[in-house]
């Protein structure tokens, strides 16, 4: 399994906000992106994930078993901002619904929807609707959505937002178990995730100062 | 697909979902018809196919900018886009949920507001079944629209102005095929089978041109 990003450029409006960036991430591997406030972190996440034209360069996603023509998006999980489940809806039906919607990526399987309310310490209030959670558990129940369903690339962005102490270690403990399953990390962060072996790429913002440093 | 379907039918039924509002409006507008032109029977029963459809066309229109906003607003629309099945299929299940949920409730409560116009039963049964036929197009035209104004964050006015020009086809055949159905010289098939075609051609088109502007409204 290879995620390769080839000399990616993205613009905003009419600012170049990053340019060139490759970097090459295999089966295990985790790459942390730092950097102060709209240095181009969650634009570069998004450009990864399909959800941006990028201005040039491109992703690609290998892996055995799959075709040599597939949109990288299609291996990677996104958890943005905003967290993707219906307030209206109650904690299961979001993620049942993601569940069989998204689909497991060929090599793996997800976990149940239970398990996955379980596996972020929330398993007795999955019956709840999603708006009555406080910010906190809802960020945990985004989170939840990444292990229902399996896709090899986890792109997370500002993971813990609104997260306390304990659900921190919660998901750095579910990031090593991705990892150590042979997936792939890619996060925004300000605080450090607490992940040995991470690779660091440093957006320093605007084009001119796109050196990347490792 | 059919957990896109049932997760979009629970969220129309469940609290702020159009349904009920589409079909309040409805009948609204065309109950205060009668208030407004007098209490003339022949009248009524003459414009009452074209009011019924009017009626039903801006109810349609009242709940289609928010086909795709929720899910942007909350993040969904992201995930929705990355996923590998076709964009325009999943667009198409989106269209049949909102119409399952927001335009065949105009159409079942179509009847009732047959009778306050002082319909016959012949005009009921043509109007409900033509709105049966033409609801659909509507849903499907005003995807286009509320792909399009998706990014805007008061694009309700606009998916209106932008989706009525399109939709006038959809309201002439309707009407007229309602008509023909009660008015004996004028045949009915011709009118009603054109109303079908613009369902289907629209059916195709309308998911294709939608999911080219998801596709590019991308920020």
């Amino acid at each position: 399994m290879r995620l390769m990003v080839e000399a990616l450029s993205a613009r905003r409006g009419e600012d170049l906000i990053f340019r060139d960036i490759s970097f090459t991430l295999d089966g295990g591997q985790s790459m942390v992106l730092t950097g102060r406030n709209g240095s181009g972190k969650s634009t570069l996440l998004r450009a990864v994930s399909g959800l941006l034209r990028p201005e040039s360069g491109r992703v690609i996603w290998h892996s055995e078993g799959t075709d040599a023509d597939i949109r990288a998006a299609e291996a990677c999980h996104y958890l943005g901002h905003r967290n993707a489940m219906k307030a209206e809806l109650s904690v299961s039906e979001n993620l049942g619904f993601w569940k069989s919607f998204i689909g497991d990526f060929p090599g793996g399987h997800g976990v149940s929807v239970g398990e996955a309310a379980e596996a972020v310490g929330l398993g007795d209030i999955a019956h709840l609707p999603f708006g009555y959670l406080s910010a906190g558990q809802q960020r945990r129940m985004a989170f939840a959505k990444l292990l229902v369903a399996w896709k090899p690339v986890w792109i997370l962005d500002e993971p813990t937002a609104a997260l306390d102490v304990s659900a921190e270690s919660v998901f750095t403990a579910l990031i090593k178990t991705h990892l150590s399953q042979g997936g792939i990390v890619l996060a925004a962060t300000h605080q450090p995730l607490g992940l040995e072996n991470a690779r660091e790429l440093k957006m320093t913002g605007f084009a001119g100062g796109t050196e990347s440093m490792w | 697909m059919i957990a896109l379907l049932l997760r979009d039918l629970k969220l129309s039924v469940r609290a702020g979902g159009g349904a009920l509002i589409g079909v309040l409006f409805f009948t609204t507008v065309v109950a205060v018809i009668p208030f407004g032109v007098g209490p003339d029977l022949n009248l009524l029963s003459r414009i009452g196919p074209a009011i019924v459809w009017i009626g039903a066309l801006l109810s349609a229109l009242l709940g289609l900018d928010r086909m795709f906003q929720t899910d942007r607003e909350d993040g969904s629309l992201d995930l929705i886009l990355m996923q590998e099945h076709p964009l325009a299929l999943t667009v198409l299940v989106k269209c049949l949920a909102h119409w399952l949920g927001n335009g065949l409730p105009l159409v079942i409560a179509s009847p009732l507001l047959g009778l306050f116009m002082n319909m016959d039963e012949v005009a009921i049964g043509a109007t409900m079944l033509t709105l049966l036929v033409g609801t659909p197009a509507l849903t499907f035209i005003g995807a286009v629209g509320a792909a399009v104004a998706v990014a805007l964050p008061r694009g309700g006015l606009l998916v209106s102005i932008l989706v009525l020009p399109l939709a006038i086809p959809v309201l002439i055949f309707g009407v007229s095929a309602s008509y023909a159905a009660v008015q004996d010289p004028a045949p009915f098939m011709p009118p009603f089978l054109i109303l079908v075609a613009i369902t289907m051609f629209f059916a195709v088109l309308g998911p294709l041109g939608a999911a080219l502007a998801l596709r590019n409204a991308g920020d």
